[in-house]
């Protein structure tokens, strides 16, 4: 039980680094690469603890994003759900993976994720056709052994 | 023992399967959008997960509030006497234009009054501040300090020294978002200072360009005129300054010209920026002529 709720409060304050990234200000330059760090999280989280971050988890973090971000309230919490349904899917397979190959399939993930956000907003009726739109994609799956090696090293030292 | 399911966590408090859960939670997400998007039932909604993320970007923007207290409390002498000489020479250059403009404005309103139609801005503004908050970097949208309890409202109008910002779009407790002239989504309408020519000026996305799509061939438009707020849409008050005709480009073949202008608004250079309290005319049915922004539009007439 109190493993438990340690893994909580790991869960809940990385993730609230994550949103703090999500808006932090970053010079114009880079802006457009900055990675969905909270949706890179929601994937960490659903392979490494898949107990314990399960759907409704990941779809708090998206209601929380839309709330952040100020769109259309449902459309990060409906992209959040189906990526971190798609990663439960394939956990297994995934967590056993070398991380460069987690790196790619985590590259499709946020693809499809910026594909879905791309077709919502399209029935909203505001799409950006901007090729900058799938930026943070590519930066997302640089990032990723990165996001890895640090949370589990964060795992492994409050064990 | 042969393993039946690929999934090693115990059947039994499973829950249900994991389509199930995900269909389950994506209808309500779906139904979240609907009923955001075609019916705006979720302002109460917004109003209490904007005070839920509030600390979050309260956070975000203090480094920026700490820097500009910071170099604030510890400029030298030097440079405040510079600053307060360029002040000093700036009011008194405002306020010689201020004499001719009493006279004008007198006379104008006598003029309108004619009309009966006498638009005015109340003397209620607000100064709020742009928090530090980065957004989706493809939306031109800002977050300021002032919300609900400050009494702003959906639709209010924003300007900054030099002209039209933009406007608010959501309103949050104790901050509120707004919207760019400059932001794809937006149009404002305007008006050729020089030759009365209405149209719309719409956002492109980079801060420093407006098109206007609607202009003929034919249009009495050049490069250098201003464009000023037309007061339609009843959400900008009419007179103010909102860009700078950069280019005009005619083609005989097209039956639209190419007209582009550099809003006047420092858009990006921003740290504070006015919320005013405009009241436009009353008028009984008048359409979109903010086209792309009609959800601000229904609160803003009346307040």
């Amino acid at each position: 039980m109190t493993q438990e709720r340690i893994g909580w409060l790991r869960i809940m304050w990385t993730s609230a680094i994550a949103l703090l990234l999500t808006i932090a200000p970053l010079p114009d330059a880079v802006n457009a690469a900055r990675p969905d760090w909270l949706l890179l999280l929601v994937i960490y989280w659903s392979l490494n603890a898949p107990m314990l971050a399960g759907l409704s988890y990941a779809w708090m973090c998206g209601l929380l994003m839309d709330a952040l971000v100020g769109t259309l309230l449902g459309q990060y919490a409906l992209t959040f759900v189906v990526i971190a349904a798609v990663t439960h899917r394939f956990q297994l397979r995934m967590r056993i993976f070398p991380v460069l190959q987690q790196a790619v399939i985590v590259l499709l993930l946020i693809l499809s994720y910026h594909w879905l956000l791309y077709v919502i907003s399209g029935f909203a009726g505001d799409q950006y056709s901007s090729w900058l739109r799938w930026i943070p994609a590519l930066a997302g799956a640089l990032f990723w052994p990165l996001i890895v090696s640090v949370l589990d090293t964060v795992n492994r030292l409050s064990k | 023992m042969a393993n039946f399911s690929s999934d090693i966590r115990p059947i039994i408090g499973r829950g249900p399967p994991l389509i199930a859960r995900s269909f389950f939670l994506v209808v309500i997400s779906i139904a979240l959008m609907v009923g955001d998007h075609r019916y705006h039932y979720l302002d109460n909604v917004r109003q209490v997960m904007s005070v839920v993320v509030y600390p979050v970007q309260w956070l975000v923007d203090m480094p920026g509030r700490v820097t500009h207290w910071v170099y604030d409390s510890f400029t030298d002498r030097n440079r405040l006497r510079s600053e307060n000489d360029a002040l000093t020479v700036a009011l008194r250059d405002a306020n010689l234009d201020l004499q001719t403009l009493a006279a004008l404005k007198e006379e104008n309103q006598r003029l309108r009054g004619l009309q009966e139609a006498v638009n005015t801005v109340s003397d209620k503004r607000m100064i709020a501040r742009i928090m530090r908050v980065d957004l989706d970097p493809l939306r031109h949208r800002v977050v300021l300090n002032k919300g609900q309890a400050d009494g702003v409202f959906k639709g209010q109008a924003i300007l900054d020294t030099h002209g039209i910002f933009g406007q608010v779009t959501q309103v949050g407790r104790y901050t509120s978002e707004a919207i760019l002239i400059s932001d794809p989504e937006h149009a404002i309408p305007v008006r050729v200072n020089r030759s009365g020519l209405r149209t719309i000026a719409e956002g492109t996305g980079s801060t420093a360009k407006l098109n206007l799509p609607f202009l003929t061939s034919e249009a009495d438009i050049k490069p250098g005129d201003l464009l000023i707020a037309s007061g339609l849409g009843g959400i900008f008050p009419p007179g103010y300054p909102v860009a700078e005709v950069t280019r005009v480009e005619r083609s005989p073949s097209e039956t639209f010209a190419t007209v582009e202008a550099k809003p006047t608004a420092l858009l990006d250079r921003d740290y504070e920026v006015m919320l005013i309290w405009y009241q436009p005319p009353e008028f009984e049915t008048f359409g979109d002529a903010d086209k792309k922004a009609p959800r601000a539009d229904a609160k803003a007439r009346k307040p």
